[in-house]
């Protein structure tokens, strides 16, 4: 079997062009679901029952349905009733943000009630309001047990971001098919565009285990 | 300073606390005995409202607990508390942690809540582990930095939940000792403790809880050296 470098050399320009588009992505995905995702992860362990269902649903719709399918909807359902012409970067962006937030609500839920109960009931005991006492004394802490499972995250962003190419947004995952549509050849493009992701997702998690080891040295 | 009127709580199916009656009055060191469950920790907790109560009333400091009009927050800031397990915050310095309330709450500029911080420490005898994080702190440290963490609030009421049960024998004495001190200074004080000799020594009243109920109350030397009721016999022969 011959391997054509040359297709490769051809669509390196796209790749590249694809290759931030899924940083970006993933990046966008990251900030926003964790903003959604505080909120979410802290309306889940509301003491009030009708104040948590709201946000249990989202994490259970987000959670239990395929990253594709809610894409599909994002895209074709929800943007269209927005926007006249729905751009396909702004659906995967969207998509993708609010199935991290379900995600992320759970890092948050978990992480802030892994914090021992004492420390609450010591800032709330010092005249602490709630606010206070989970900015000040809760989140802090569970912030740094959150890092390893928050990178994890992170990594499984930047390979699912690789959906929204059946939605046309040019990201990574797009090129490939586009080289493999135009020259018939599966290997070139596709075992490219997995090489490309595996030294982010690789990196990431490198970096996240130099992070994780200068936090818990402190 | 403390008017508890028929307090009753319940978990559940299970009721703790059957109606309890008791007045602290300013400057007054009250200990609380019992056996464990008898709902000693939940009384405590329910005079700074850390456990909602079904039934009764709690005034404290002028504040009755259970008018929905009162900011519970202003009441705590006056009623400081100290746990069995210390519950310093362990992300903060020892400084920290003692000048985080009365910054934030009480808002005190952090140059005043720091000079408040260092005396406190000097009166505890800890001046040399203001920077230091609480894991490097012994247990007997850790509970005396947590009583400078509540002083520092400058409470009218101290309530302490068995500040010494979590601490190795050696340590239990330098902690009584602080608590002693602020008995002295005048310090209105509700402490659950099983130290019997501080509650002799310390107290000014005595109460004896058992199965939800104030079984029998009064002065130490009553209570230690005569007391009326037979569970209190019972229970101060199995202590002493
Ligand atoms: N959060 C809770 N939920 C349900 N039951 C509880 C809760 N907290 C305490 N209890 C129960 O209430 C009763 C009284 O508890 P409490 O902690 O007040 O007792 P205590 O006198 O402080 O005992 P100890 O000396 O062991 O600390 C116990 O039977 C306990 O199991
Ligand atoms: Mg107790």
């Amino acid at each position: 079997m011959d391997f054509r470098f040359d297709i490769i050399a051809e669509y390196a320009p796209f790749f590249l062009k694809g290759v931030l588009l899924t940083i970006g992505l993933s990046i966008i995905a990251i900030i926003v679901g964790s903003i959604l995702g505080l909120v979410i992860g802290l309306g889940k362990i509301s003491s009030k029952q009708l104040v948590r269902l709201p946000f249990e649903w989202y994490i259970n719709f987000f959670r239990g349905t395929p990253l594709f399918v809610q894409i599909l909807l994002v895209h074709f359902g929800l943007m269209p009733m927005l926007f006249p012409q729905p751009n396909p970067i702004i659906s995967a962006s969207v998509s993708l943000s609010l199935n991290a937030a379900a995600y992320i609500a759970e890092i948050f839920r978990a992480g802030i009630q892994s914090i021992d109960r004492g420390q609450m009931e010591a800032a709330r005991s010092l005249g602490m309001t709630h606010v206070q006492a989970m900015s000040y004394i809760i989140l802090p802490q569970a912030l740094k047990r959150m890092i390893p499972p928050f990178g994890n995250e992170f990594i499984v962003l930047i390979k699912d971001s690789s959906l929204a190419a059946i939605i046309a947004a040019p990201e990574l995952m797009y090129w490939g098919r586009a080289a493999q549509g135009q020259y018939y050849r599966v290997w070139e493009p596709y075992l490219t565009v997995a090489l490309i992701y595996l030294v982010l997702t690789l990196s990431l998690s490198k970096l996240l285990h130099y992070l994780e080891r200068r936090y818990s040295a402190k | 300073m403390i008017k508890v009127t028929n307090l009753k709580k319940s978990y559940g199916d299970l009721e703790v606390l059957k109606g309890l009656d008791v007045h602290i009055k300013e400057r007054e060191v009250v200990v609380v005995i019992g056996p464990s469950g008898s709902g000693k920790s939940t009384f405590l907790r329910c005079l700074n409202l850390l456990e909602d109560f079904n039934e009764g009333e709690v005034i404290i400091d002028g504040f009755n607990l259970k008018d929905k009009n009162i900011d519970i927050n202003k009441v705590r800031e006056e009623v400081g508390m100290v746990f069995q397990r210390f519950n310093l915050f362990p992300h903060m310095t020892v400084l920290d942690n003692i000048t985080l309330a009365p910054v934030k709450v009480r808002k005190w500029s952090m140059e005043k809540a720091k000079q408040k911080a260092l005396e406190l420490l000097v009166k505890v005898g800890l001046q040399d582990k203001a920077h230091v994080y609480p894991d490097s702190l012994s247990g007997g440290q850790a509970q005396r930095v947590a009583i400078a963490r509540a002083l520092a609030m400058e409470p009218k009421v101290m309530l302490f939940d068995e500040p010494t049960s979590a601490l190795d024998p050696e340590m239990v004495g330098e902690v009584l000792a602080v608590m002693k001190q602020l008995a002295q200074e005048g310090m209105t004080m509700v402490v659950v403790t099983h130290e019997m000799g501080f509650a002799r020594e310390v107290g000014d009243r005595v109460i004896f809880m058992d199965g939800g109920y104030i079984i029998e109350e009064g002065k130490p030397s009553e209570i230690f050296d005569n007391p009326k009721h037979e569970r209190t016999k019972s229970f101060l022969s199995k202590v002493l």
